[in-house]
C-alpha cells in the first residue's frame, strides 16, 4: 500500500506499511538519514520534522497520517530563518555528538519561522521537548538568539 | 578474492558514504587496515589515487592537491577529539586548517593503541589528548621536517632559511614558494628523520586557539554519518530480545507469529536472546513484539535495588579493604572534640546516549567487517573474533561517529557487538550485512549501568576546629573485577571504585578510606567521571558538612586545606572570584554552593547558584567552572566539554535513577529515566587556567563537582542536606 504526500517540496509516493510511523519510512524508505531514532515516543525530538510548518515528532506519526501533507526534513531546510539557524549552529560550535542535532535544528527553525524575537522562556517552551544528553543547551540558546537576529537582518 | 573486495567497495562507493571524496576516504581506510597483505596492495592499486600521497607515518597522509589526511586513533564522540588532535598535528605541521580533513584510523594496536591503555586502542579515561599529545606533535614536526629538506634540495638552499605558514613553504632571499602538495613526491623519497625539534609553545598557530571543528559542518545539515545511518544493499535489520532479568537465559521460544509479520526474514537463537531479522527497522519491531521467549531465570538477579541499598548500608559497618591508610583515623575521631557523620546512597546509572547503541555486520567464513561507534577497537575485534570463531586479524572495524557514549561503548564484553556478530553468524555467516539496532528501552533496560553506591563517612574536629580525622567507607560493585582490566587491580581495590576518594588532596593528618565491594548479578561499567561521579560527591557534600560544624566558610575552609595543593587551590579560588563568592549574600530562597576536583589529572572547581521554591523544587541558575587541564589545545571545545559536563552531571544529580523491582528495571524510556532538558539548564560560564603544563583530561571531569556544588547551595538556601540522590527523591524536594 502506499502514501503519497510532500517531502520537502516534491510530490512523493512511498510504498509502506501505512502504519509505519513517518520516521521509519523517511529514513528506510525515502532514504533521508537526516532525521534521527532517538525514544520512539514523542519523548526527545531527535525525530523532529515539520509537517505543514509546524514541529512534530515523527516517530509516532504513522505514514498515513500526513497522506496529502507537507513534511520538511533537515534535508529540506530552505527559509530564511532556517539557514541563519545553522550558520548561528556552526558559529557558536553547538554540536557536539551531533545526533540530536538535526531534531534541535528543525524545532529552533519552526520557532523563529512564527516569532522573530523570542525570549529565553519561548525557547524553554519551544525546545524542551528535544532532549541533548550532551547538553549543549547553553549554545543552543546562545545560537537561536543570534539566529533571530541575523534573521532581522 | 580480489573480485569479493572490488564488489565490497562498490557496495561502499554506491551506498555507504556519499560523494566521490568520501568514497576514495573510505577505500584507503581498507587499504590501511589491510596493509602489507596481497589483498591490500590489490585493492592500493586499483584504488590508487593519480599520484601517491606523502604519508610519513601513520598518522598523516598529504595528497598532491594539498590535501591533508590526519587518522584519529580516537573515536568522535562528541567529545571533541578528531578536531583536538587534528590540532596538535596541524600546529606542527604548520598546515592550513582549512586543508585539514580528518579521518577514523583502522582497528590496529600495533599502530593506533592508546598510550595510557597500553597494547589497547581504545578511548576513555579522558585520554585522547593527554596520551597523543607527544606522539602527533612528533608525527607533525617530522612531516614538517620532510617538506621542508624536500624543499632545500629543490632550491638548493639551507633548510634554515626556509619558513612555513599554512601549508606553504617560503624562501625569502630568493623569493621562492613552494605548496606542501606540490613537494609530496620528493618528500616521500626522504628517510623519515630519527629525532626533530618541536615547536617552542610561543609559536603556536592551531593550538591556544579556536580551528573550527571539523565535524560540525555535517552536524548542522544531516549528512553526518552515524551507524544507524549505514545502509548496503541486500542488508536486513535485526532487533534482540533479551532476558528481562540480568542473568535469565533463554530456556525456548516460538517465533511463528514473528514469521507471519511481513517483511521478518527470519528469527534466530543467540546467547544473548532471540533475534528477529527483517527487512526493515518496523518490520523487526513488530517481529520482536509478536515472538515469545520462555526464559530461564534461576541464575537471575531477581533483588529489588531498595533490598540491595539495605545490604550494602549494612556493609558500610562490616571490615573493608584499605584504600588509603594514614595516621589512626578511628583513634582522631574518637578522640575529637567534635565528630560528623553522614550516608549517601547513588543509585545505578544509564549512559542513555541520544544515539541509541548499533552495529552493522558483515560476516562470511574468512572475515568479519564491522561498521560501528566504536570506542575499544582492540577489545571489540577480540571479542567478535571470539563470537564469529575468527581470528581477530579477520575482524575488521569502521569506526563511525557515535552519537554519545560517555563510558557505554567501551564495555569489556562488546555487548552490542558481540550480539551484531552472533546474529550474522545465527543467520548463516553468508556475507549478508546485517544491522542490530537498540531501541531507547533496549537501552535503559540493558545494564552496564554505573554501580550503585552506599558511602558513609565521619570526620572529627578538635577544640580548634581543625579537622584531624577522616574516614570513608565506600561499599558498592566493582566495574573491573572478572573482566580483563582485573589485573589493574591491587589488594583487592578496584580503583574506579575509590578514585576521588582515596586521593583525596586535603591536608589532613589521620586519613582512611575504605572499600567494600558487593556482588550483584547487575553489569556495571564505568560512566562519563567513573569513580568520581559519585566519591567526589560524597567528599564534596560532607566537607560542607564538616565545614559548617566547624563555623566556618565553606570556600575559606576547604582553601586552607589546599595550601599544597596550588593547582586545586587555584582553581577553587578562580571558581570563587568569578562567581562572586565573597560579595553580598544571595536573597532569600536563593543559595550559592561550592566543590572542587582532580579527575583525569585535571583540576575543576564550581560555583552553583540555586533557587528553591516554597514546595521545595530546585532550580539551578548558574554554574561557574573553573578548570587547569594543562596546555589548553582548543579553549572553545574544552569550555563546550565543561558546559555538557555541568548538564550531563547535573541531569544525573537532579533525576537520574535506574531502580530494580524484583530484578526488572522499572524505567524504560525518557518518560521515566529522566535526563536534563532546556528549561532546566543553568547559565554555565567556563574560566580556563592558562598553563604550559602538559595537556590533560576535559570529556570527564566538569560531571564531578556540580553535584555536590548544587547540594550544597541547596544548604545554604534551605539548610537542608542532600543524602540521597537523585535530588527528586531526597526530602529538599517533597517537603
Amino acid at each position: 500500500m502506499s502514501t503519497t504526500f510532500f517531502l520537502n517540496g516534491k510530490s512523493t509516493e512511498l510504498d509502506a506499511d501505512p502504519n509505519m510511523p513517518l520516521l521509519w519510512a523517511i529514513r528506510e524508505v525515502a532514504g533521508l538519514h537526516g532525521t534521527k531514532f532517538g525514544c520512539g515516543m514523542a519523548m526527545c525530538g531527535a525525530c523532529t520534522v515539520h509537517l505543514d510548518g509546524q514541529p512534530i515528532r515523527s516517530c509516532v506519526m504513522p505514514l498515513s497520517s500526513v497522506a496529502g501533507r507537507k513534511i520538511t526534513t533537515i534535508e529540506g531546510l530552505q527559509s530564511k530563518q532556517a539557514k541563519a539557524v545553522q550558520a548561528a549552529w556552526i558559529d557558536l560550535q553547538v554540536p557536539q555528538c551531533g545526533y540530536c542535532q538535526s531534531g534541535q535544528i528543525m524545532a529552533a527553525t519552526a520557532l523563529l519561522e512564527k516569532n522573530s524575537a523570542p525570549s529565553d522562556a519561548d525557547i524553554d517552551g519551544a525546545m524542551s521537548g528535544n532532549i541533548c544528553r550532551c547538553a549543549t543547551y547553553p549554545r543552543i540558546r546562545a545560537a537561536i538568539h543570534a539566529a533571530a537576529q541575523s534573521a532581522k537582518a | 578474492m580480489s573480485n569479493d573486495l572490488a564488489s565490497v567497495r562498490k557496495i561502499e562507493r554506491r551506498t555507504f558514504l556519499k560523494g566521490a571524496g568520501a568514497a576514495t576516504v573510505t577505500a584507503l581506510t581498507i587499504g590501511f587496515e589491510l596493509g602489507g597483505s596481497p589483498r591490500a596492495q590489490a585493492l592500493a592499486a586499483s584504488a590508487a589515487p593519480t599520484s601517491t600521497p606523502f604519508a610519513p607515518n601513520a598518522f598523516v597522509r598529504i595528497g598532491a592537491d594539498n590535501s591533508i589526511t590526519i587518522i584519529a586513533k580516537h573515536i568522535e564522540m562528541g567529545q571533541g577529539s578528531y578536531t583536538g588532535l587534528a590540532t596538535i598535528l596541524a600546529d606542527e605541521l604548520d598546515a592550513d586548517w582549512a586543508q585539514v580533513r580528518v579521518e577514523s584510523a583502522p582497528a590496529d594496536a600495533t599502530r593506533y593503541a592508546n598510550l595510557v591503555f597500553g597494547k589497547i586502542q581504545g578511548t576513555g579515561g579522558s585520554s585522547s589528548i593527554a596520551n597523543s599529545w607527544p606522539q602527533l606533535r612528533d608525527a607533525g614536526a617530522k612531516a614538517r621536517a620532510m617538506l621542508l629538506t624536500a624543499a632545500a634540495n629543490e632550491w638548493h638552499v639551507p633548510v634554515g632559511e626556509l619558513t612555513v605558514d599554512k601549508s606553504v613553504i617560503s624562501h625569502t632571499a630568493s623569493k621562492r614558494q613552494a605548496s606542501f602538495g606540490s613537494l609530496v613526491k620528493k618528500a616521500a623519497a626522504l628517510p623519515v628523520p630519527e629525532t626533530v625539534q618541536l615547536k617552542d609553545p610561543k609559536d603556536f598557530k592551531l593550538i591556544g586557539g579556536r580551528p573550527a571543528r571539523v565535524d560540525v559542518p555535517a552536524k548542522c545539515d544531516g549528512t553526518a554519518q552515524f551507524t544507524i545511518d549505514v545502509e548496503m544493499p541486500g542488508m536486513l535489520v535485526a532487533l534482540l530480545k533479551r532476558s528481562p532479568l540480568f542473568g535469565g537465559k533463554v530456556k525456548s521460544f516460538d517465533g511463528a507469529a514473528a514469521m507471519q509479520v511481513p517483511g521478518v526474514v527470519k528469527v534466530v537463537q543467540v546467547p544473548g536472546g532471540v533475534a528477529v531479522v527483517a527487512k526493515s527497522f518496523w518490520a523487526a519491531k513488530q517481529g520482536r513484539d509478536a515472538l515469545k521467549v520462555d526464559w530461564d531465570d534461576s541464575s537471575a538477579e531477581k533483588r529489588g535495588s531498595a533490598a540491595m541499598m539495605e545490604e550494602y548500608r549494612r556493609l558500610a559497618d562490616q571490615p573493608a579493604l584499605p584504600a588509603r591508610k594514614e595516621g589512626d583515623a578511628k583513634k582522631a575521631i574518637g578522640a575529637a572534640a567534635r565528630t560528623i557523620s553522614a550516608g549517601y546512597e547513588f543509585p545505578y546509572l544509564a549512559h542513555a546516549p541520544m544515539e541509541p547503541l548499533s552495529a552493522v555486520v558483515k560476516l562470511d567464513a574468512k572475515t568479519c567487517e564491522i561498521w560501528t561507534g566504536d570506542q575499544f577497537q582492540t577489545i571489540d575485534q577480540m571479542n567478535a573474533a571470539h563470537a564469529a570463531g575468527l581470528d581477530p586479524g579477520q575482524v575488521n572495524i569502521h569506526t563511525l561517529y557515535a552519537g554519545g557514549s560517555f563510558g557505554r561503548r567501551a564495555n569489556t564484553i562488546s555487548d552490542y557487538v558481540v550480539e551484531a556478530v552472533s546474529i550474522a553468524k545465527a543467520y548463516g555467516a553468508d556475507g549478508t550485512p546485517i544491522k542490530l539496532q537498540w531501541t531507547r528501552e533496549d537501552d535503559v533496560r540493558g545494564g552496564l549501568y554505573r554501580p550503585m553506591y552506599f558511602h558513609k563517612l565521619e570526620a572529627g574536629l578538635n577544640a580548634q576546629n581543625e579537622l584531624i580525622g577522616w574516614h570513608h567507607v565506600i561499599v558498592g560493585q566493582s566495574i573491573m573485577a572478572g573482566t580483563i582490566f582485573a589485573a589493574g587491580m591491587k589488594d583487592g581495590i578496584d580503583s574506579t571504585s575509590v578514585e576521588g576518594a582515596a586521593n583525596i588532596a586535603y591536608a589532613i593528618p589521620n586519613i582512611a578510606v575504605d572499600l567494600s565491594t558487593a556482588k550483584a548479578g547487575v553489569p556495571v561499567l564505568w560512566w562519563r567521571v567513573v569513580g568520581s561521579s559519585h566519591t567526589v560527591f560524597a567528599v564534596e557534600a560532607f566537607i560542607d558538612e564538616v565545614a559548617h560544624a566547624a563555623g566556618a566558610d565553606p570556600y575559606t575552609f576547604r582553601r586552607k586545606l589546599l595550601e599544597h595543593e596550588p593547582r586545586m587551590k587555584a582553581v577553587l579560588e578562580l571558581a570563587a572570584d568569578k562567581a562572586g563568592w565573597t560579595s553580598a549574600p544571595l536573597p532569600k530562597g536563593r543559595g550559592r554552593g561550592i566543590a572542587v576536583c582532580e579527575a583525569f589529572n585535571s583540576f575543576v572547581a564550581q560555583v552553583a547558584e540555586v533557587s528553591v521554591d516554597d514546595a521545595g523544587r530546585i532550580k539551578v541558575d548558574r554554574v561557574v567552572c573553573a578548570v587547569d587541564c594543562g596546555t589548553a589545545v582548543n579553549p572553545d571545545i574544552i569550555k563546550a566539554q565543561m558546559e555538557g559536563g555541568i548538564g550531563f552531571g547535573l541531569g544525573a544529580a537532579l533525576y537520574g535513577a535506574i531502580t530494580l523491582k524484583d530484578g526488572r528495571v522499572e524505567q524504560s524510556n525518557f518518560n521515566d529515566y529522566r535526563v536534563l532538558r532546556m528549561n532546566e539548564a543553568p547559565k554555565v560560564e567556563v574560566y580556563i587556567v592558562p598553563s604550559t603544563e602538559k595537556p590533560t583530561g576535559v570529556g570527564e571531569p566538569g560531571v564531578a563537582p556540580v553535584g555536590p556544588a548544587v547540594a550544597n547551595a541547596v544548604f545554604a538556601a534551605t539548610g537542608k542536606r542532600v543524602y540521597v540522590f537523585p535530588f527528586v527523591k531526597s526530602e529538599i524536594a517533597r517537603s
